[in-house]
């Protein structure tokens, strides 16, 4: 069993043209990640540039409103970009710059990771090409200029179900044609090692400062943390540090689409089953012969057949629990969001305020729980605007 | 069984590669069995799959009609088995992991013997992943070709030493899909390949023309031609079979004996 796995999930499962290039990547991290030099840079950026720490803001409306748990946020939302995409995209982007590349490249869904990266590429000076479904560019039309305008250079990707899954397939096949002037700047905790443990180190900031501020605030360590889980980025960040403190529950909502009982959702880990894909051994949504399932999520961030592999350990062994949220739940609770705190989520962090106040409810007064707010919900207008059936001009 | 070691012996090889399902399965039959009789010395037959990582559009549009005709894997098994007592030559498969995965190793592998399958190639499955497929495999004595890239430099030596079946050489970066120009030194890759296996060497990547058969045949064991092949298919659909056996039957006439 090769390394980079967590149980028997991970591992690097990719052409052999693209081998060398991540175990140059493995080497540099490795080495730069303890290098003094890179932190201090690298802090800097996420504070000075990001906005890091983020706040951990009590939802004292929602919190009444729901009459249990108390409710707090953490605002990943308010950092630059928009997400908690630019804590990882800060590092990776930094990270090529000292091995010396002068182009990154992406995958996205929303667009939150691309505009990330084609942010911190614009702030380093290194090219940046960004490969996006098409349907997800024609759902967030204004990330795509967004992107366009920070310098980079958006693929439109026609092969597939043309979204999110395809995103990566295509960037992956650029990968292998200039590997040696160009990272793949991934943007979750998913794909071959070191991807899913680099990542998961640069976001785990999240969940650290969840601990330190609460602490500050409660005296105490939360009852629960919850998390929206696509590919898993701001889940695995939220969670990461809780991992050894059982009696925090960390709870990951993955997208449950038009419902269970349709074939169009992306709830990966209540549907699909073990698979080998996009580099990983993990769980995929997916058919009795292999072939990878389409997903439908009215988030283009959840709007992926697969989950990363730290995520299938921590559900196999029991340490984390997911749960599906549909897409009619989702849009409730970012209107809720909307007018009971005055903050619109991202639809993505939608899903994982709409399990809280389920939550909130169920374990009562007293009991603390910890939202990841991943991003802020300004992309998503127009289209929530067109699910509830009006047609706004973007 | 045909084994793939035929396919080198006394001679350079020709490898022709074709999708299972494209346009059907029937027709895919008729095809390997025309590669066969234009001279092909190998056939890699590939199984579709709905994300095709290393595959330039050609193939990726081949796969996906595959897919659409409901070509499935025991279709795939049945379509070979029904060809089996014709075929003179091997056949190995082309495939993506989770398929096989899925299916269940062992399960596999068996049916691979029994349906006259003698390796397979699966290019998002590196070196250092092979370890359970490979026991699985070994079981049925199915060979598991392994791919060499422009960049494996450091990592030839472990893989050239526990190849089985042939090398795969990928003649440079990036997907499957014929190109004008391959810049890459085979050569030196060749001889570094050389230092540690006698095993057959076959360049892949990028081949449509006889000019480049001569080349390439030139420097290793055989050539592997699939996307120029598929991209013929994929125009004639059903009706293929002429175009399939004049292509084949050039590209062959370029082999350097």
């Amino acid at each position: 069993m090769n390394k980079g796995r967590f149980g028997e999930f991970g591992g690097q499962y990719i052409p052999e043209t693209l081998m060398d290039a991540l175990q140059e990547l493995e080497e540099a991290y490795n080495h730069y990640k303890d290098d003094s030099e890179f932190r201090t840079e690298l802090n800097a950026l996420l504070h000075d540039y990001a906005g890091r720490p983020s706040h951990l803001y009590y939802a004292k409306n929602l919190t009444k409103q729901i009459g249990g748990a108390e409710v707090y946020l953490k605002r990943e939302d308010l950092n630059h970009t928009g997400s908690h995409k630019i804590n990882n995209v800060l590092g990776q982007t930094l990270l090529a710059k000292y091995m010396g590349k002068t182009r990154i490249i992406a995958e996205t869904g929303a667009g939150q990771h691309g505009v990330a990266a084609a942010t911190a590429a614009a702030l380093l000076g290194l090219d940046c090409e960004v490969f996006m479904g098409k349907e997800d560019t024609e759902r967030q039309a204004l990330n795509v200029y967004r992107m366009r305008l920070l310098g980079a250079k958006v693929h439109p990707v026609t092969s597939g179900t043309m979204t999110l899954k395809d995103a990566v397939n295509e960037t992956m096949r650029e990968w292998t044609r200039r590997v040696s002037n160009t990272n793949y700047v991934l943007g979750s905790v998913m794909g071959p090692h070191p991807f899913p443990m680099m990542v998961r180190d640069f976001q785990k900031v999240i969940g650290v400062e969840i601990r330190e501020q609460l602490c500050r605030v409660e005296g105490r360590l939360p009852d629960a943390v919850v998390a929206c889980v696509g590919g898993g980025s701001n889940a695995i960040g939220t969670f990461y540090d809780f991992i050894g403190d059982e009696k925090v529950r960390l709870v990951g909502c993955e997208a449950a689409g038009k419902g269970l009982d349709t074939d169009q959702h992306a709830a990966t880990i209540t549907c699909g089953s073990v698979g080998i894909f996009h580099g990983m051994k993990s769980i995929f949504c997916q058919d009795e012969f292999g072939q990878i399932a389409p997903v439908h999520s009215i988030s283009a961030g959840l709007d992926y057949p697969g989950i990363g592999p730290e995520h299938a350990w921590l559900y196999e062994t029991g340490r984390a629990e997911y749960v599906p949220v549909t897409d009619d739940e989702a849009v409730e609770a970012f209107e809720r969001m909307s007018r009971t705190e005055g903050i619109i989520p991202a639809i993505e962090s939608a899903h994982a305020v709409a399990h809280t106040i389920k939550l909130a409810k169920e374990m009562g007064k007293g009991k603390i729980i910890v939202v990841c707010l991943s991003g802020r919900g300004d992309k998503d207008v127009a289209a929530i605007a067109r699910y509830k059936g009006e047609n706004i001009n973007e | 069984m045909n084994r793939i070691q035929d396919a080198f012996k006394n001679k350079k090889a020709f490898i022709a590669y074709l999708m299972a399902g494209d346009p059907n399965l029937a027709d895919s039959a008729k095809h390997i069995l025309t590669a066969q009789e234009a001279g092909a010395d190998l056939i890699e037959i590939g199984i579709p799959f709905s994300d095709p990582i290393a595959e330039g559009e050609v193939i990726q549009a081949s796969s996906a009609r595959a897919i659409s005709a409901g070509t499935r894997l025991d279709g795939v098994f049945e379509m070979v088995a029904s060809i089996k007592e014709q075929m003179r030559i091997p056949m190995v498969f082309m495939t993506y992991l989770n398929p096989v995965f899925v299916y269940g190793y062992d399960r596999f592998f068996a049916k691979c013997a029994e349906v006259g399958i003698c390796g397979v190639i699966i290019p998002d499955l590196p070196f250092e992943e092979q370890g359970e497929a490979k026991v699985a495999a070994e079981r049925h004595q199915i060979e598991i070709v392994t791919l060499v890239a422009p960049t494996s430099e450091k990592r030839v030596i472990q893989i050239a030493q526990s190849a089985e079946g042939f090398i795969y050489l990928v003649s440079s970066m990036g997907v499957t899909g014929v190109r004008n120009e391959i810049t890459t030194d085979l050569s030196a890759i060749v001889s570094e390949i050389r230092k540690y296996t006698d095993i057959p060497i076959a360049i892949g990547f990028g081949i449509g023309v006889p000019k480049q058969v001569e080349y390439y045949s030139a420097i290793a064991d055989g050539v592997i031609v699939g996307s120029a092949i598929v991209r013929i298919i994929g125009e004639h659909g059903k009706n293929a079979k002429q175009a399939v056996y004049e292509y084949i039957q050039s590209m062959k006439q370029g082999l350097v004996l």
